[in-house]
Formats: C-alpha cells, sequence, structure tokens
C-alpha cells in the first residue's frame, strides 16, 4: 500500500514538471488564438460588454483630459470594466514575463531579412536595436516608437476599433464592415512592412 | 506578419475569429442569457469612411511598434519599460483625434 502510494506521488511531481515546462514554452496559435476568441461570448455573458481593446485608450483620455473635449465628455466610469480588463492584460504580460518567459521562435527567413535591414538581437519578444530606452533618441526608435504609438492610436479611434474590436469582434457578430477596417489594417501594415520599414531602418 | 513568413499571427486571429463567430451563433440559438438574466445584445459598429483611412493609419502604426493596443499593455506588463512611451503616445494620438474629429471625412 505504501509503495503504490510512493509510486503515485513520484509519478504525480513528474506530471507537475512537465506541465510547468509545457507553460513555459512559447503557447501555440491553437491555444492562444481560442483563449482569445472565448473573450467575445465571456464579456456579453458577464454582462453585454463587446470585446475591443482601443476604447481604453479612449476612456484613458476621458479620464485624464486637462481640457473639455466634446468627444471625451461622457461618463467614462460606465466603461471602466474596459480598464479592468487592460489591467488583466497588464497582469497577464507580467506574470508571462516574470514566471513563464517563452522563447520566441521567429521564422528564419524573417530573421534573414530583418538583418540584411540592420535589425539583430532578436531573442526577445521585442527586437532590442530598435526597442530600448538607448534606441528611443535615435531616429528609426524615435519614429518607430512615438509615432508609431501616435499612429495606433489615432488610427483605432478614427477606425473605431482595432484588431480586437473589429477583426475579432466585428467579425463574431458578422459586422461585416469590420472587413473593411481590417482591410485597411492590412493595407496600413502592408505599406508599411515592405514600403516604409526599409527606410526608416536606414535612419 | 505581414511579410507572410509565419503562420502563427494569422492562426491565432483566424482561430479567435473562428471561436468567435461559433460562440454568438450558439448565443443566439440556444437564446443563452447574461448571468443577470439579460436577455444578450449585440450592437454592430455603425460604418463610416473611417474604418477603412482610420484603419490604414493604424496599419502603419501597427506594423510600426509591431503591436496593437492589447500587446501594447501585455508587452509594458511584460517589462518593455520603453513600450510606456508607445502608450503615452499613443493616448496622444487618440486624444488628437478626439480634437481633429469634426474636420476629418467620416
Amino acid at each position: 500500500m505504501y509503495c503504490f502510494h510512493l509510486k503515485l506521488s513520484i509519478e504525480n511531481l513528474g506530471l507537475n514538471i512537465n506541465m510547468l515546462e509545457l507553460l513555459k514554452q512559447s503557447w501555440p496559435w491553437y491555444i492562444t488564438g481560442p483563449m482569445i476568441g472565448l473573450m467575445v461570448p465571456t464579456l456579453l455573458l458577464l454582462g453585454n460588454k463587446p470585446f475591443g481593446l482601443s476604447s481604453s485608450l479612449k476612456h484613458i483620455c476621458a479620464m485624464c483630459a486637462p481640457v473639455k473635449v466634446d468627444f471625451f465628455d461622457y461618463d467614462w466610469k460606465n466603461e471602466s470594466w474596459n480598464l479592468v480588463l487592460v489591467f488583466g492584460i497588464f497582469l497577464g504580460g507580467f506574470i508571462a514575463g516574470n514566471y513563464l518567459n517563452p522563447t520566441v521562435e521567429i521564422s528564419s527567413v524573417t530573421v534573414k531579412d530583418l538583418g540584411t535591414m540592420g535589425v539583430n538581437g532578436l531573442d526577445g519578444i521585442l527586437p532590442a536595436d530598435i526597442f530600448s530606452w538607448n534606441n528611443l533618441l535615435s531616429a528609426d526608435g524615435f519614429i518607430l516608437i512615438v509615432i508609431g504609438g501616435f499612429l495606433v492610436g489615432f488610427g483605432t479611434r478614427y477606425a473605431d476599433g482595432c484588431t480586437s474590436g473589429h477583426a475579432i469582434m466585428g467579425l463574431s457578430i458578422m459586422n461585416w464592415s469590420s472587413l473593411i477596417a481590417v482591410i485597411g489594417f492590412f493595407v496600413g501594415g502592408l505599406v508599411m512592412t515592405h514600403l516604409l520599414l526599409p527606410l526608416i531602418l536606414k535612419l | 506578419m505581414f511579410r507572410f513568413q509565419s503562420f502563427h499571427m494569422y492562426g491565432i486571429i483566424g482561430s479567435a475569429v473562428a471561436v468567435g463567430m461559433i460562440s454568438v451563433f450558439l448565443i443566439k440559438r440556444f437564446k443563452i442569457k447574461t448571468i443577470f438574466g439579460e436577455e444578450v445584445k449585440i450592437e454592430p459598429k455603425k460604418y463610416h469612411k473611417g474604418f477603412f483611412i482610420g484603419g490604414t493609419l493604424f496599419g502603419l502604426g501597427w506594423a510600426m511598434t509591431g503591436a496593437c493596443p492589447g500587446p501594447l499593455f501585455a508587452l509594458a506588463g511584460n517589462g518593455y519599460g520603453v513600450i510606456v512611451i508607445a502608450i503615452l503616445s499613443a493616448l496622444l494620438g487618440t486624444f488628437t483625434y478626439g480634437i481633429l474629429k469634426n474636420r476629418l471625412p467620416h
């Protein structure tokens, strides 16, 4: 009886170690994608909330706006659930970064292409060459981080949504006009990646 | 993602949309209510020209920062301090839209 219990505990230990190792690897798309997709029904069933993330930027503006702007003149406190969601995402990033730290697998062709444009250091989630405090003050860093960020904030608000609100939520509820937004995202992404990024990275 | 050299992002978005679509279908089909007993009401966003124009501008920014709004917060939590600058800049972008809104084509 005692031997049987000992054997079970050793096997359980093996299983626990394997689980942790599994969690520490990069999670595949067929796990993370559906998890993200489940946000749609979860938020609807928790209280008729539409899944969307860019609106968080709007609520933060409404919360902190130094001057009165009609667009931000609404009761942001009604949408505080969205800010809790964003905090959750931040927390998730924190947990992943400090306890899981997966290795990122970037396609070798991409690594080579980026190398020819002078971007190396691709071990982490973001290329350290570009996304560092040091690089913020150089031309390419400033453009990619500051202007890139600005375009994300401006563009998502103008489009009334981002990949979460339009591509995932919009398409899930079969709002086909969201597809027009998604096409826009792609046009922008392709133009930047293939035409503009090579020029910016030369700076 | 925009180099089409990796399936990963497409897999994520594609499977997310598939799961989202199926779950919305099931909610409607079985008239599933919210945990508060309310009917699930789905309000599609009303189309305007900004969907494409703003979408393209966002796409440019997405390819520059490598992130859309959600990932910006995840990256900040992950420890990429400099991304906070991108978030602040995004807030400035959103605020600027609020100011310029009436002068932009919709």
